[in-house]
């Protein structure tokens, strides 16, 4: 325990090497750096990866460790990137209409421009006015202040109703559902002043950089996804790594016992509830901008099912895993669904993956749940031999949602 | 005699049916208590009121010398004013080591920030060597505890138990599905554990209970019939009569 | 030659119909010849009640023919007739007396009478009284909707002469009840009209509405003294106040010329750009106009110039508020009439109101049927057998593309529901039981992993839905004795399906309680819930009684299917528009009771409703508010359940 965390997770160092060797590769090989092998639009691929293997982190803090299967993290990540969005969105537009309504006679003044942008932005939604959520849109300071604090806030106030309450287990998983369901279909409206089911789009230029070319704000940005996901591992290493993580798994496999030991479990998992959304809001915050667009489909509760769908793949209850798995199945799925993937031709039915992507996913996550629990990153414990403690059938926990070793063994 | 725990007139019902019906129960600073019943006499809901898990219809839980009332207060925050207690089925964290194990319940600060920042310093270390050493498990630290036999997990439970520095302990059924070598060191443990705080211990089997040499408080259908040394209530009529004549 | 023949045989013709006897028909076109032949909308008025009182039994016919430019004047003499066509050049005449053909002309001896819309209009009405006293009882009903359609002064009396007459009680009762409503807006006194308001105050009919709303239409009007006395005004108005905000009273003042109009800031930007010399307008520089102040000082050095008209401050537009006095005004002159009209509305909007609140009420139960039906398979494998089944959407999905395919091959609709039903069940039954069997089995006690691998199962059934059946909805036709609606009054009504979707659930309902409650299976899975060990120690199979249990919920989510892809259409995403709901009524209801269940859908079905009924504009918001309100009442107040687990096993 006195040991260092690196010197207890020699995997932290081993994981930091080969993101900083990845990302150098990439930077190498992308367009910015002259070269062709990697097109600005693939970097821009890794760097959405980049983003989603650090909601992931976060989704296995919370579920992998903590316990809780939260089916709302990726509406954490959704609001996180609406909030720069708003940033983006207004002064791209902020200089577009100053550009062109500089073009007139006389100068405009403050309420001409603010205006003229309203009716830029909110005209598709049949409005023009300002919503007050917007009153900081100007600052990018406050909104990326947002990216942390709305999500933060946010999941702080479910968390407080929830835990305290004591709602656990699949009731929790469906509340967090509905919670996200229920954020969905306001972001859905039209006045809801997030320009309804249009979203917020343009994302990809950043305003005042007209004159940048996007292989180099892509190359930036997967920079900075590369430096949050570094951040974001080592920060959910150090967290899980102490005494804290010895009581958030504690609280996983027997949460009553680790009450009577004298600890506020309501608050542990608040904790690790809101620190894991602020986590997942950066990573959304990051993510947006690469990809260009948010509309509410990107928050529905399907989304957040996807992630656990990676965790579980990757391997939960190891930060690795979280990242083998996002990055596994979100490129997967991009190389199936982007029409890259050969048809397999049966003869009498020709199997094209656009269409057939999902029933694969779908089928082949039933088969790694059935047949191996632990994902992808368990297949490392072979070889780092890792294994599991003799447990002679029992329980990996009391609880009865636990892992029982039998299971675990498969 | 001044009580540590005092509990007084409680009564609690589970859909009608009165698990514990008027019960009063009194135990000092220092002392050690068994008590004993039969199946359904409300041992372990008599455990859940004073730690908080089931809250009663009526009556009144007192605790330490400001007589703070239980009633309303949390399990952490109930275990924190220094009530421990050890389950009728072990209950380690199986996927932490013995290490771990014992860190997480030495006394410490229980806030999330603090124990964030938590660093074991060497006086820990000390305490949770020493630990092991009387729960027997020194060369076992490192180990998963998942690992260890039945009855090393029900000595660890009882190794943090101890690390919680409590002043009451509530210990059910400790010597089950223990060898008779394991139950004697057991025994130790709980009366050198009872020399400096109050220890109460709900058993089944006699002998074990007569090799305590306590005081044993005999429940029946949510009350107490009797009280008193293992002799003096198994003389008993009415204690026979519902119990041991059976 | 040829010309010469034909122009004697014109001739000819014309002196016969001239030397024959005209037709009293003909007597009154020809007394209103000159305006039937100017054919102007303000003057035909005579002509058209010259023919329609004329009390001829051919008028109608007339009437009708002239509607449909079928009326021709032979140049020649300038009598009417009715034309035939017979090619593009000629046409064939036929006396409107006699109905005798009088010979056929080339049509440039003929004189086409074209009644423009209007007058066509006028006819049409004129023709109504001759409508309503129509044999055919259909031509007398067409009159009615006619009259619906343009209730019109002229029409009340021809309405009440029919009445009398009227052999067909249906009709009857209709005509009196138009003849109520047409009194309401055209009565000639103010007492008949006062009489025939108060008589319709209870009708709950939008047309009753429709004939009394234009009676309290009221106006706003500014005065500069006193309010004339013959207007009847509704009520006095002080401007700043809710009814008529500042901006308004004093757009209005503009809009009467009353006071000067207000310079906007768009007007004071136009002002300066078209006042701009050497690159400055008022002595300010265009550079420096980037503000309001600089432009209202640019502006106002302008105005003092007398190049714009000044502004108007807010001194003078108190003043011009202050001097004078507001009023809504009724454009109904009588005070009686408005007054009657108001209170009679007000009785009406009362009752349309609890009578919309048991419509709702009925809604909400039907959209509770459809919940409990959808949440009821999910409360046997969820809540008796503690699965998460988030395939059970798709399992509905199953069994309405089910019924769809049923319909492929047998075309009669109610026959191929009854077809269906069943059919759905077995598909889906056995669906539930391969799933049960091939993955679900292998994970109970583990929750959260049974949550993601049925995720799974969904995400892949629904894409496999899509490869077949495509991404457009597919039709599922109701039984033609389910189409329609149960009508009550003008604002109550229920449609059949609805009512077979509440009569389904109740029966599944029964059934449920049947199973539970009556047969082995039943038994054997209770037991089987309560303790698993001891059941097996007593003989019961759980592994068969499992299978046969989730077979049975998927089984019922199946009809389920059938019976919402009735009403709904029947897409691969069916199933998941109705998860989240199902789910928040099983985990409303509490886990493993019916009777919860049941409760939770009525619960979220009336929720819903109720919801919307305060924001009827806004169904996503209407949801969004009930999702949440449901996530804070339930976490609060019933964490287990409105029918919670008791005992010491809650703790656990």
């Amino acid at each position: 325990m006195s040991r260092s965390m690196f010197a207890r997770n020699p995997s932290v160092l081993v994981f930091l090497a080969i993101l900083g060797l990845f990302t150098l590769g990439v930077t190498l090989m992308s367009e910015w750096a002259g070269s062709e092998i990697v097109s600005t639009s693939f970097v821009k691929t890794l760097g959405k990866t980049l983003c989603l293997a650090l909601v992931a982190v976060a989704m296995d803090l919370v579920w992998g460790y903590a316990g809780i299967l939260s089916l709302g993290h990726f509406a954490f990540f959704g609001l996180g990137g609406y909030m720069i969005g708003m940033w983006l969105m207004y002064e791209r537009t902020h200089g577009i209409v100053a550009s062109s309504l500089a073009e007139a006679t006389i100068p405009p003044t403050e309420s001409e421009i603010a205006g003229a942008i309203g009716n830029q932005i909110f005209g598709v939604v049949g409005s023009s006015e300002f919503p007050a959520i917007w009153a900081f849109a100007d600052s990018l300071a406050l909104q990326l202040l947002f990216v942390v604090l709305v999500p933060g806030l946010f999941a702080f106030v479910f968390g407080w109703l929830a835990f305290r309450s004591r709602v656990t287990g699949v009731y929790l998983s469906i509340l967090t559902q509905a919670m996200t369901l229920a954020l969905a279909l306001y972001l859905f409206q039209n006045d809801s002043g997030l320009r309804g089911n249009n979203g917020l789009s343009g994302l990809q230029n950043l305003p005042g950089l007209d004159h940048v070319p996007q292989s180099s704000i892509s190359i930036w940005f997967f920079w900075a996804s590369a430096g949050a996901l570094a951040l974001g591992y080592a920060f959910s290493a150090w967290i899980v790594s102490g005494k804290f993580g010895s009581v958030i798994r504690g609280i996983r496999d027997n949460e009553s016992r680790v009450r009577f030991l004298g600890y506020p479990v309501e608050a542990y998992k608040l904790f690790v509830f809101t620190v894991t959304a602020m986590i997942a809001g950066i990573a959304g915050a990051l993510y947006y901008p690469q990809a260009g667009i948010i509309n509410p489909a990107e928050v529905a509760p399907i989304a957040s099912i996807y992630l656990a769908v990676w965790v579980a793949i990757g391997g939960r209850g190891r930060l690795y895993g979280a990242v083998i798995g996002a990055a596994f199945v979100s490129l997967v799925s991009s190389w199936f669904t982007g029409g890259q993937a050969p048809d397999v031709n049966l003869g009498f039915y020709t199997i094209r993956w656009v269409d057939w992507w999902l029933v694969l996913l779908g089928l082949s996550f039933v088969a790694v749940t059935l047949l191996a629990p632990k994902g992808i990153g368990g297949l490392l414990d072979h070889w780092t031999g890792r294994l599991a403690p003799d447990r002679h059938g029992a329980d990996l926990g009391p609880d009865s949602g636990s892992l029982r070793e039998a299971e675990a063994e498969q | 005699m001044t009580s540590l725990l005092e509990v007084s007139g409680v009564s609690v019902s589970f859909d009608g049916f009165k698990a514990i019906n008027n019960l009063s129960f009194a135990i000092g600073d220092t002392e050690l208590r068994a008590i004993i019943g039969p199946n359904g006499a409300g041992k372990t809901t008599f455990m859940d009121i004073v730690t908080g898990r089931t809250r009663p219809d009526k009556g009144r839980v007192l605790w330490g010398e400001a007589n703070i009332s239980l009633l309303g207060l949390s399990e952490a925050r109930i275990a924190r004013e220094g009530i421990g207690r050890k389950f009728q089925k072990p209950t380690v964290f199986e996927d932490q080591t013995v290490l771990e194990n014992l860190l997480l319940a030495l006394r410490n600060a229980r806030g999330p920030f603090q124990v964030l920042f938590y660093r074991p310093t060497l006086e820990d270390l000390d305490r949770v060597q020493g630990l092991a050493g009387e729960i027997g498990l020194t060369g076992a630290l490192d180990r998963k505890s998942g690992e260890l036999s039945h009855g090393q997990k029900q000595w660890l439970e009882i190794g943090m138990l101890l690390a919680q520095e409590p002043r009451l302990l509530l210990v059910d059924e400790p010597a089950a599905g223990m060898t008779p070598a394991e139950r004697e060191h057991t025994t130790a443990l709980l009366v050198e554990a009872a020399k400096s705080r109050a220890v109460v211990v709900i058993e089944h089997d006699m002998d074990f209970v007569r090799r305590l040499g306590c005081k044993v408080t005999v429940l029946h259908e949510g009350a107490v019939l009797a009280e008193g040394s293992l002799d003096h209530v198994t003389a008993n009529r009415k204690v026979i009569d519902v119990y041991l004549g059976r | 030659m040829k010309q010469f023949l034909l122009a004697a045989h014109m001739l000819l013709v014309s002196t016969v119909a001239t030397l024959a006897e005209t037709g009293p028909v003909q007597a009154i076109l020809q007394e209103q010849g000159d305006l039937i032949v100017k054919s102007s909308r303000k003057t035909i008025g005579p002509a058209i009640e010259a023919v329609a009182t004329s009390g001829l039994p051919e008028a109608q016919a007339v009437l009708q023919a002239w509607q449909v430019k079928n009326i021709w004047m032979r140049k020649s003499d300038g009598l009417f007739f009715l034309g035939e066509r017979i090619d593009s050049k000629t046409y064939r005449l036929i006396d409107f007396d006699s109905g005798d053909t009088v010979g056929e002309y080339p049509k440039r001896a003929l004189k086409n009478i074209k009644p423009n819309s209007g007058i066509r209009a006028l006819i049409g009405t004129a023709l109504v009284q001759f409508q309503l006293l129509d044999p055919d009882p259909d031509r007398r009903m067409e009159a009615l909707d006619a009259i619906e359609r343009a209730p019109d002064a002229s029409l009340l009396a021809p309405l009440r002469n029919s009445i009398d007459g009227e052999g067909d009680a249906g009709i009857r009762a209709r005509k009196m009840r138009i003849e109520r409503l047409l009194t309401i807006a055209h009565g000639t006194g103010v007492d008949e009209r006062v009489a025939a308001i108060e008589g319709m105050s209870t009708d709950l009919g939008v047309d009753v509405r429709a004939a009394l709303n234009p009676l309290t239409r009221t106006r706003v009007m500014a005065f500069a003294g006193e309010i004339p006395d013959e207007l009847n005004v509704a009520r006095r108005l002080s401007p700043g106040s809710d009814d008529l905000p500042r901006e308004e009273a004093y757009a209005l003042l503009v809009a009467t010329d009353l006071a000067p109009a207000l310079v906007g800031r768009d007007a004071i930007r136009e002002a300066l750009v078209a006042g701009l010399e050497d690159n400055a307008a008022g002595g300010v520089q265009a550079g420096e106009l980037g503000t309001d102040e600089a432009r209202m000082r640019a502006y106002g050095m302008l105005a003092k110039a007398g190049t714009v008209p000044a502004l108007v401050t807010d001194a003078e537009i108190d003043a011009a508020l202050d001097a004078h006095v507001f009023a809504a005004v009724y454009a109904e002159t009588s005070p009686a009439v408005t007054a009657a009209a108001e209170s009679a509305l007000a009785r009406i909007a009362n009752r349309v109101g609890l009578s919309q609140g048991a419509d709702l009420a009925l809604d909400a139960l039907s959209l509770a049927s459809i919940y409990f039906l959808a949440a009821i398979g999910l409360a046997i494998t969820f809540g008796v057998m503690g699965v998460i089944n988030m395939a059970h959407g798709e399992f509905i999905m199953m069994g309405a593309y089910t019924g769809y395919v049923v319909q492929q091959f047998i075309p009669h609709h109610a026959v191929s529901i009854l077809v269906a039903v069943p059919l759905a069940f077995a598909v889906t039954f056995c669906a539930g039981v391969a799933m049960e069997r091939l993955v679900i089995r292998w994970l109970y006690n583990r929750p959260l992993e049974t949550l993601l691998a049925t995720f799974g199962i969904s995400i892949a059934l629904q894409q496999l839905a899509k490869n077949i059946f495509g991404t457009q909805a597919r039709p599922l036709t109701s039984p033609s004795w389910l189409d329609g609606a149960w009508v009550i009054n003008d604002v109550i009504s229920i449609s059949h399906i609805r009512i077979a979707i509440f009569v389904l659930a109740l029966i599944f309902l029964g059934i449920f309680l049947f199973i539970m409650h009556r047969t082995r299976l039943g038994l054997e899975t209770r037991a089987v819930t309560q303790n698993r060990r001891m059941a097996a120690a007593m003989g019961i199979d759980p592994d068969r009684v499992n299978m046969l249990t989730f077979g049975l919920g998927s089984g019922i989510a199946g009809i389920a299917g059938v019976a919402i892809g009735l009403y709904a259409k029947v897409t691969s995403d069916l199933g998941a528009d109705y998860i989240v709901q199902s789910f928040m009524t099983v985990v409303v209801g509490g886990v493993g009771n019916i009777w919860g269940t049941l409760l939770g859908a009525t619960g979220i079905g009336f929720l819903q409703k109720g919801i919307e009924w305060f924001n009827p504009s806004n169904t996503l918001a209407a949801q969004t508010y009930m999702i949440i309100f449901i996530i804070v009442v339930f976490i609060q107040l019933r964490p287990q359940g409105i029918i919670p687990l008791k005992g010491r096993a809650a703790g656990d």
